[in-house]
């Protein structure tokens, strides 16, 4: 695995195509393909037809079909997009960051810490400090990373798997330390956040059942603020110019390590901001793995998008709409939610196989498109 | 001029990494001085055999205070030795000893005053290393043709819940061959994926793990919550060596056994002859180093792919039978829990190398085991340090911090034909 094949692969694959085939065409073929082999999978698991129409009727009520169900999409998708607007920034800069997970652990872990211990705060000060607890958490646990590809050329694939496992077991071990763990409780489990460092929920006073909270708000201006970094600032330009030709940009003067440390800094921070916001917004406290694999579907969001921030957004939508609408089909036509992660995973392959789709599905697509790099 | 200061240069830097060794084999002797030696007035007793076993062997007792000087001395004299003329020769070995050595002061230190049995614990550990020993064959395997492999948590996963169903079904040997085979299958997958139509390679892998992670979870909330009788497979019973098994120590822990420490072994052994003795293997690992060269010779790189990763894949997939007709006969979701990224850490910890893989998987396996006893010692030191520690291990390696460990040349590039 050295670097120039990696960026070299991850520029073909990851960084879009402008073109309206793999921009529109390929994602659209990719969603509908993967709902189809997850009716099939259905069937073939002794789910009769009128079930399969059922539950799918199901996932879509679930995810846009009244104000809860938007409620339970926007807030399934806000640490996804969160997260994903992170492992984008990395994949433009050429590092494939799979520890996402290890980083809203991690971002999770200092904001709860931060609030309980500063429970005294008013709430205007505690929730933006206790954010950026997360967000500095993600960071820095993300640059130990950025850090050992700089400085010694190992590859951050694997480092950052490593860094998950090992993030995993430094939370199970946080949160048996006293000064953690809830007071009179066995189990591993943290002290819950203070009502002041929580993100507010917004649309209690239509029901106080709707649990979007202003990590929306969160969501939205990371976007725009991602947007505006990667394609507006010189440090973007940076990321963008040596994640596309890091010799090229070498040369030109840019500090590789540098960018490296920095754009891993930034996905953690990011992520972090993920963890933050599940703890401040849905959790409430931290539990063992309370991560629950955002950081792995945000590496699907994110290739989906198309490692841009808006195409990260509609992803981050789409995948939270999946969430929130397998729960509700789990409970209507007593389907399991896990099929959900079997419809990711499709539509994930297709994305990154645009060879693959185009094998399947020669209709649509020019005439040798399959013969470019 | 040039040859001088080069030479120079990588003679310093091995010069430089022979006394980070030193400087840390010393730090390890202050530690256990001061760490482990003040309180240990007792003695600590290893059990070596049960009362049952043919020859009966007496219980290991060793005086804490006097062994863990004697180690902190050893660790010192090892430490010093490495600033001497000629310490750069010894860093490995050093550093090698040196660990085992603060491996034995600690469980010493962990035991005085109790007893707790030393074979059953290496017993658990070999029984513990085999799925991260195939793990990691299945990396060696499918990377020495340049096919990175992050699917094998994946395959094993597959492998485990193919185990539990067929082996329900068809009983404990058709389990083990619907393992191979869909183990197989997935290896079949990522090759097509990666080789036919160039995907990603560490995509591909992440997106196989999520698939199976997917569809076995689904299915195992879907179907055998409804019908248990399809989860609830024989297991395979430890098979003894006559005479050998009978051997103290040695025996329960390398004779007696269940089917897969010995495929495991058998494995590793077959993995190394073909990959190191063979023209096949040879011509594996030649794509790996530089497919173009080999595409040149007549080699052809895509089937040379197809057949090693696919292979890689069945190792794996028998790796992952070992969760359920090796230990409890049923298949639970996630059950592998991330044993695949050890076998990957495995891989990269034994240099790419089958029986270096056999090796860190049994070092891994060591720490995983003694992770469970400390908890039943109740001593001081959290067990989740140690199960942090392979991977803690592997970033060490990949990041060349002590030893660098190289990967195939070509490791994670597609090879597209001209």
């Amino acid at each position: 695995m050295t670097n120039e094949t990696t960026d070299r692969v991850v520029k073909a694959k990851l960084i879009g195509r402008t073109d309206f085939e793999d921009m529109i065409l390929v994602p659209v073929i990719a969603v509908v393909a993967a709902l189809l082999l997850g009716a099939l999978t259905m069937l073939l698991t002794n789910v009769d037809l009128a079930t399969i129409v059922r539950s799918y009727v199901a996932l879509a009520v679930g995810s846009f079909g009244s104000l809860n169900a938007l409620s339970e999409t926007l807030t399934a998708a806000t640490p996804l997009v969160l997260a994903g607007l992170g492992l984008a920034l990395g994949f433009r800069a050429g590092l494939f960051n799979i520890g996402a997970e290890g980083q809203i652990l991690m971002g999770g872990m200092a904001a709860v810490i931060f609030g309980f211990s500063f429970a005294g705060l008013p709430s205007a000060i505690l929730l933006p400090l206790s954010l950026l607890a997360g967000v500095l958490g993600g960071a820095l646990y993300a640059s130990i990373a950025g850090w050992l590809r700089a400085t010694t050329g190992a590859h951050e694939v694997i480092l950052t798997i490593m860094l998950n496992s090992i993030a995993y077991r430094l939370v199970d071990f946080m949160l048996s330390m006293p000064a953690i763990q809830k007071a009179g409780r066995a189990d591993p489990i943290s002290k819950p956040v203070p009502e002041a460092a929580e993100l507010p929920r917004l649309l209690t006073w239509i029901d106080p059942n709707l649990r979007v909270h202003a990590g929306v708000f969160l969501m939205l201006a990371a976007v725009i603020v991602v947007y505006w970094v990667l394609f507006k600032s010189k440090l973007g330009f940076e990321f963008r110019a040596s994640g596309k030709n890091p010799e090229a940009a070498r040369f030109a003067g840019m500090r590789s390590g540098l960018i490296i440390v920095s754009a891993m800094a930034a996905a953690g921070g990011l992520a972090g901001l993920a963890g933050a916001n599940q703890v401040l917004g849905v959790l409430g406290r931290a539990t063992p793995g309370f991560s629950a694999g955002i950081g792995f579907t945000a590496i699907s969001v994110a290739l989906l998008g198309r490692s841009h921030p808006v195409g990260v957004l509609i992803a981050g939508l789409l995948f939270g709409a999946l969430e929130a609408g397998g729960r509700q089909m789990q409970v209507d036509a007593g389907v399991s939610i896990d099929l959900i992660s079997i419809i990711q995973a499709l539509i994930i392959v297709f994305i990154a196989a645009p060879l693959l789709v185009r094998a399947i599905f020669p209709w649509g697509f020019r005439k040798a498109a399959g013969s470019r790099e | 001029m040039t040859p001088v200061p080069t030479a120079r240069k990588i003679d310093t830097g091995k010069q430089r990494q022979a006394r980070i060794v030193g400087g840390l084999l010393i730090a390890l002797a202050v530690l256990v001085l001061f760490v482990f030696a003040p309180d240990a007035p007792g003695a600590a007793t290893f059990r070596l055999s049960r009362p049952t076993d043919p020859w009966v062997v007496p219980n290991l007792v060793i005086p804490a205070g006097p062994f863990t000087y004697a180690i902190a001395a050893l660790l010192a004299f090892l430490g010093v030795r490495q600033f001497l003329r000629g310490g750069v020769r010894w860093t490995s070995i050093s550093l090698g000893f040196g660990l085992a050595l603060l491996v034995a002061a600690f469980l010493v230190w962990a035991t005085t005053g109790k007893a707790f049995s030393l074979t059953g614990m290496l017993q658990a550990t070999v029984v513990r290393a085999v799925p991260i020993a195939l793990g990691g064959l299945a990396g060696v395997l499918s990377e020495r043709v340049a096919v990175v492999n992050i699917a094998i948590e994946g395959m094993l996963l597959a492998g485990a819940f193919a185990g539990a169903l067929a082996g329900s079904v068809l009983g404990g040997v058709g389990g083990l061959f619907a393992a191979v085979a869909i183990g197989g299958l997935f290896g079949f997958i990522l090759a097509a994926l990666v080789v036919t139509y160039r995907m990603d390679q560490i995509i591909a892998g992440v997106v196989i793990n999520l698939f199976v992670l997917g569809l076995t979870s689904y299915v195992s909330s879907q179907v055998f919550q409804e019908y248990r009788h399809l989860n609830n497979a024989p297991v395979f019973r430890s098979i003894k060596i006559p005479l050998l098994g009978d051997i103290p120590v040695i025996g329960p822990v390398f004779f007696n056994q269940n089917l897969f420490v010995y495929g495991a072994v058998i494995m590793v052994l077959v993995a190394t002859y073909y990959l190191f003795y063979t023209r096949t293997g040879l011509r594996a690992r030649a794509v790996g180093e530089h497919p173009k060269a080999a595409d040149t010779l007549g080699i052809n790189v895509y089937r040379v792919r197809y057949i090693n990763v696919t292979l890689a894949g069945m190792v794996a997939g028998f790796g992952g039978a070992w969760f359920t007709l090796g230990s409890v006969g049923r298949f639970d979701e996630g059950m592998t829990g991330g044993r695949g990224y050890i076998g990957l850490a495995a891989m990269i910890f034994g240099r790419w190398h089958p029986v270096g893989a056999l090796m860190a998987a049994l070092v891994f396996g060591f720490a995983d085991s003694l992770q469970q006893k400390l908890a039943l010692l109740q001593t001081p030191i959290p067990s989740e340090f140690l199960a942090m520690a392979p991977y803690i291990a592997t970033i060490i390696v990949v990041a060349g911090l002590i030893g660098r460990a190289r990967a195939p040349a070509a490791d994670g590039e597609a090879y597209v034909k001209e």
